[in-house]
């Protein structure tokens, strides 16, 4: 090979393109997406979902909250987050125990709700309930980690991030929970539901325990009562440690 | 600063700087990230006068070279040359440049495994077009080394070439 042919080679060398995917490994995009909460901002990139932020606290403050927060570039979206990407999360700006606890919220299914206690035992971490809390109040990506369906064992719907204690009752409302029901059963001490036919006690919104006819439901008011009875805890809900 | 605009002017560049410089997509992409993310940084704490007066393709090589200097450190050691890239020499036959993508990876691996002095220069020189004086700026070498260092470099990489294409031939 001659030095001319050699020279320019190393110049072709040089119009290699980059891929298209480097703009997303640099840059988050954003746009508005509405929700059952009305609109929020949703911030993505390769990695899936980064943030979720409220629209009514402007553009500038979730851009400053962001770039503060992770330390990379935003900029607008012509469009909408692509459908794939609303199912995964970017968990690399967000600390070891959060991220244990934002995922195993995402675990629970629309429709039911979980308590701080019982994220805490699922995570290994059974003594960390008020660290949970702090966990799930400081979720980045509320709405879509859905911090909204975890609940005080006493009851109380407790506090939410994005748009306080009246939006998360609406959104579990639009989710198909009777948080009403919900907070009765609390107010009277139950805790767990079981079924007399098959032995098997659960969380009160495990979509098993919803199939228990009412002839056949049994309340308890602590897991040491549900075993007393001889019970066994649901698979599906796990409400305490097999026994 | 519209550091999208930035970005999509100069990502091209960067990014041939990368891969000519690491030899592989993967880790180009890795460095490339990085290049630009630090850019970012940068021109956030910067105030707008500062960032009027920046030449933004020499800054960013400088930010480039800077990184693949550091990875270099941090991992010391190159991972020889797979056997089977050997065999890719056939495609790059006397007297022809490289056209397809195969060849101009053939050709980067090559460049990335040039002595670091040398692999800069001929990079900065011959691949991205670098006047030798801007050069000698970027790498804090003296012009007359980074001319030697351009001309070994290519004097190294025509012998590969040669005894390459005799292995295959």
């Amino acid at each position: 090979m001659s030095m001319v042919a050699l020279e320019e080679s190393l110049r072709r060398l040089g119009e290699v393109k980059a891929p298209a995917r480097l703009a997303e490994m640099v840059m988050d995009r954003f746009a508005v997406l509405d929700t059952p909460l009305g609109p929020f901002f949703v911030a993505w990139n390769h990695d899936g979902v980064s943030a979720v932020y409220e629209v009514r606290h402007g553009e500038p403050a979730f851009r400053a909250w962001f770039e503060d927060r992770y330390r990379r570039p935003l900029v607008r979206s012509e469009s909408g987050p692509p459908e794939s990407v609303l199912r995964r999360f970017d968990m690399r700006g967000v600390a070891p125990f959060q991220r244990l606890v934002l995922e195993k919220t995402s675990e629970i299914p629309r429709g039911e709700v979980r308590t701080y206690s019982w994220v805490a035992r699922e995570i290994g971490h059974p003594k960390a309930v008020r660290a949970v809390g702090t966990a799930l109040a400081t979720n980045p990506m509320p709405i879509l980690i859905p911090c909204h369906r975890v609940v005080r064992s006493d009851g109380v719907i407790g506090n939410y991030g994005a748009g306080g204690p009246l939006a998360k009752r609406r959104i579990l409302d639009v989710e198909g929970v009777w948080v009403g029901e919900l907070e009765k059963l609390a107010r009277r001490g139950v805790r767990f539901l079981g079924s007399d036919t098959t032995h098997v006690f659960c969380m009160p919104t495990c979509r098993h325990a919803r199939r228990v006819s009412d002839e056949h439901a049994v309340e308890f008011h602590s897991e040491r009562e549900a075993f007393a009875a001889g019970y066994r805890p649901c698979k599906v809900c796990r409400p305490a440690e097999a026994a | 600063m519209d550091f999208e605009r930035m970005f999509h002017e100069h990502q091209d560049r960067v990014f041939a700087f990368c891969y000519s410089m690491t030899g592989s997509r993967a880790e180009a992409e890795d460095v490339a990230q990085e290049v630009f993310l630090r850019a970012w940084r940068s021109l956030r704490e910067w105030d707008d006068k500062r960032v009027a007066e920046l030449s933004q393709r020499a800054w960013l090589h400088k930010i480039a070279l800077n990184v693949v200097r550091n990875r270099v450190r941090a991992s010391q050691s190159r991972p020889p040359l797979a056997a089977s890239d050997a065999a890719l020499a056939v495609v790059a036959a006397p007297g022809r440049a490289p056209e397809s993508a195969v060849e101009s990876r053939w050709l980067a691996e090559r460049v990335a495994a040039l002595p670091p002095p040398q692999r800069e220069a001929v990079v900065l020189v011959q691949v991205q077009g670098f006047p030798y004086a801007e050069a000698a700026e970027l790498t804090g070498r003296p012009l007359n080394t980074v001319k030697s260092d351009v001309h070994r470099g290519l004097a190294s990489l025509r012998r590969m070439l040669e005894k390459e294409e005799v292995l295959v031939g």
